[in-house]
């Protein structure tokens, strides 16, 4: 997150010395002064009032913090488990017995699933859509994956449940046949029903692909002539022309992109809790049905806790918001390596 | 290395609108050939259907010949990428990859090509750099980003990265109407050396830099507006500057419009 830098440089008006003689008071530099003057009015009121919105925004976030905080405190202060390796989530109970390892693992893993799967996928799409289909058929395209993105969560969630698990299953027995031995696509039970963090991911990929597809198109279609033109005109084919110059132009868009829909695939909620049957169980076979992430626990566990289960949820919250700002960080620090050749300077 | 370009009845649209029209000319091999003329009569225009560069803009096409020796440019079965490997451009503003190293923009045609081993891509950067009269600024620092030099320097890299490949020709699209005096000085002495080993087309809005460096001129002009550019006259630079047989050319060249 940037910090608001930019209300500092709140202009100051130039002194305007006007020359003794040279102008009356009435007419000239001074009654041009008066003018601007009022004008400087509005200048300076909607400085103060970015000003504020900035620093109200600031106060609000610490405020959030403030009380998550406390509330964890609370709540962890109380655990008679360990928070971050314990397996199971009874915050209900007395004393209350709690821990996030399978929570984070679920939440990490379904995520790497989704953007192993969606960002080639969204980059190969932006990149048809941007440079290879004819205009008749990249807007229609380009509509439709917008519509992706409108689709609300639950409806994914439902559409996950009774269309995809089941049919899964054929995938499921496949993975586990041919690639069983990498562990991860081997199957414990080949005949139990895959609500598992396989299918989640499956789900978060189709879910976030609508994101990464359209911030890397319209980084793509930002692309300066000029660099296309240079591969082309050194005689490129239309792949090395994206190689050369689409690409690595693209790239920090690429991560930044793919950031917004980590984020998402992070977070997200109901079509996780409606698709995976969470239990707590940490395991590499990620065929098994099993897991759970932060998002999905909090939606299942909030209608029946007490308010030691809340405080509990509060705290898992807060897990979850620290992972979220370590992979921005992360991100950020990939692009600001590559600055130097981002092509921003050209 | 250098050939001949023979251009019979040459049009370009861009869509159905005609933007040159009927244009037949020869261009010397290892000489210099100046196109000058006034904004929007399609001297670029020309110079990008000679490498098959007009045809990617949307909606843009190309009738008649070129002829490079005697081969046609638009004849069926060649291909574009083929022909864009052969003629060489440069372009108005130094565009290097920004993504790339100086020693990378260099080497990126040869990349192409399939030169991949690192002596071989040492010997040609070294080369074109220093026939580019860049190596003595660079050389100390071919892994940084192209895009730090000034725009002097990027423009004679631009120049190094086209003449990497050895082209047979070189067209150049206003190449110093970016830069300053200085920096046009150095462009101009590097194209009296380059048209020893290549044919040379420079479209410029200078006529002195048209007199100063090439050996024949072309004028272009509209009929009127909105009609497609035409060639007036080409003929020997000298000629052209001292006494052309159009009067237009004359008015244009002595600045009575234009």
């Amino acid at each position: 997150m940037d910090t608001p830098s930019r209300s500092e440089h709140t202009p100051s008006p130039p002194d305007l010395v006007t020359p003794p003689g040279l102008t009356s008071p009435q007419t000239g530099l001074a009654a041009a002064s008066a003018a601007s003057g009022r004008a400087r009015l509005g200048d300076r009121l909607f400085a103060g009032a970015s000003k504020g919105s900035g620093i109200l925004l600031l106060v609000i976030m610490a405020a959030i913090a403030v009380f998550l905080a406390v509330r964890a405190t609370v709540a962890i202060s109380a655990n008679e488990g360990n928070f971050l390796t314990t397996f199971e989530w009874n915050a209900n109970a007395n004393p209350p017995v709690f821990g996030i390892a399978v929570l984070a693992y679920g939440t990490v893993v379904s995520s790497i699933i989704a953007m192993v799967i969606a960002v080639p996928v969204a980059v190969g799409i932006a990149l048809f859509v941007s440079h290879y289909a004819p205009r008749r058929l990249a807007q229609p395209i380009a509509f439709v994956i917008d519509l992706l993105a409108a689709v609300p969560s639950i409806i994914y969630g439902l559409w996950g449940a009774l269309f995809l698990v089941p049919h899964l299953t054929g995938l499921n027995l496949w993975l586990d046949e041919y690639l069983g031995w990498t562990v991860i696509f081997d199957k414990t039970n080949p005949a139990a029903t895959p609500r598992s963090l396989f299918t989640v991911g499956i789900l978060l990929a189709i879910m976030i692909l609508p994101i990464i597809t359209n911030v890397t198109r319209e980084v793509f279609l930002q692309v300066p002539r000029a660099h296309e033109e240079a591969a082309l005109a050194l005689g490129a084919t239309r792949w090395e022309v994206i190689r050369m110059s689409v690409l690595p132009f693209g790239r920090s868009g690429i991560i930044s992109a793919s950031m917004l829909g980590l984020g998402r695939a992070l977070g997200e909620t109901m079509a996780v809790a409606t698709v995976l049957s969470a239990s707590p169980v940490l395991t590499a076979h990620l065929l098994d049905a099993g897991g759970g992430t932060f998002a999905q626990n909090i939606a299942s566990a909030f209608k029946e806790a007490n308010d030691m289960g809340r405080d509990a949820l509060i705290a898992s919250g807060l897990v979850l918001f620290v992972i979220t700002l370590l992979v921005n960080g992360a991100a950020r620090l990939i692009i600001a390596r590559h600055k130097e050749y981002s092509g921003a300077n050209a | 290395m250098a050939k001949r370009i023979d251009v019979s009845g040459l049009s370009a649209f861009y869509g159905k609108n005609k933007a040159i029209d009927d244009i037949s000319m020869t261009v010397e091999p290892g000489s210099v050939t100046a196109f000058i003329g006034p904004s929007g009569c399609g001297k670029s225009t020309f110079l990008r259907t000679l490498n098959r560069m007009h045809e990617v803009i949307p909606g843009a096409s190309v009738e008649g010949k070129v002829l490079l020796d005697d081969e046609n440019l638009y004849g069926p079965g060649v291909d574009p990428v083929a022909v864009r490997r052969t003629i060489g451009m440069v372009f108005q503003r130094p565009n290097p990859f920004p993504t790339m190293s100086i020693y990378d923009n260099v080497a990126a045609g040869l990349r192409l090509n399939g030169i991949s081993r690192k002596k071989d891509l040492d010997d040609i950067v070294e080369r074109s750099l220093k026939g580019a009269n860049l190596w003595n600024e660079v050389k100390d620092r071919l892994n940084r980003p192209g895009a730090g030099l000034s725009g002097g320097q990027q423009q004679r890299l631009c120049i190094a990265r086209a003449i990497a490949v050895e082209p047979q020709v070189l067209l150049m699209d206003e190449p110093c109407s970016a830069l300053d005096p200085i920096s046009t000085l150095a462009i101009e002495d590097l194209i009296r050396e380059l048209k020893e080993r290549f044919t040379i087309v420079i479209v410029t809005h200078n006529m002195q830099q048209a007199a100063r460096v090439s050996d024949r001129t072309a004028f272009f002009n509209l009929a009127a507006v909105g009609q497609p550019g035409k060639l007036i006259e080409i003929d020997e630079t000298e000629r052209i500057f001292s006494n052309p047989s159009v009067q237009a050319t004359e008015d244009y060249i002595s600045g009575r419009f234009g």
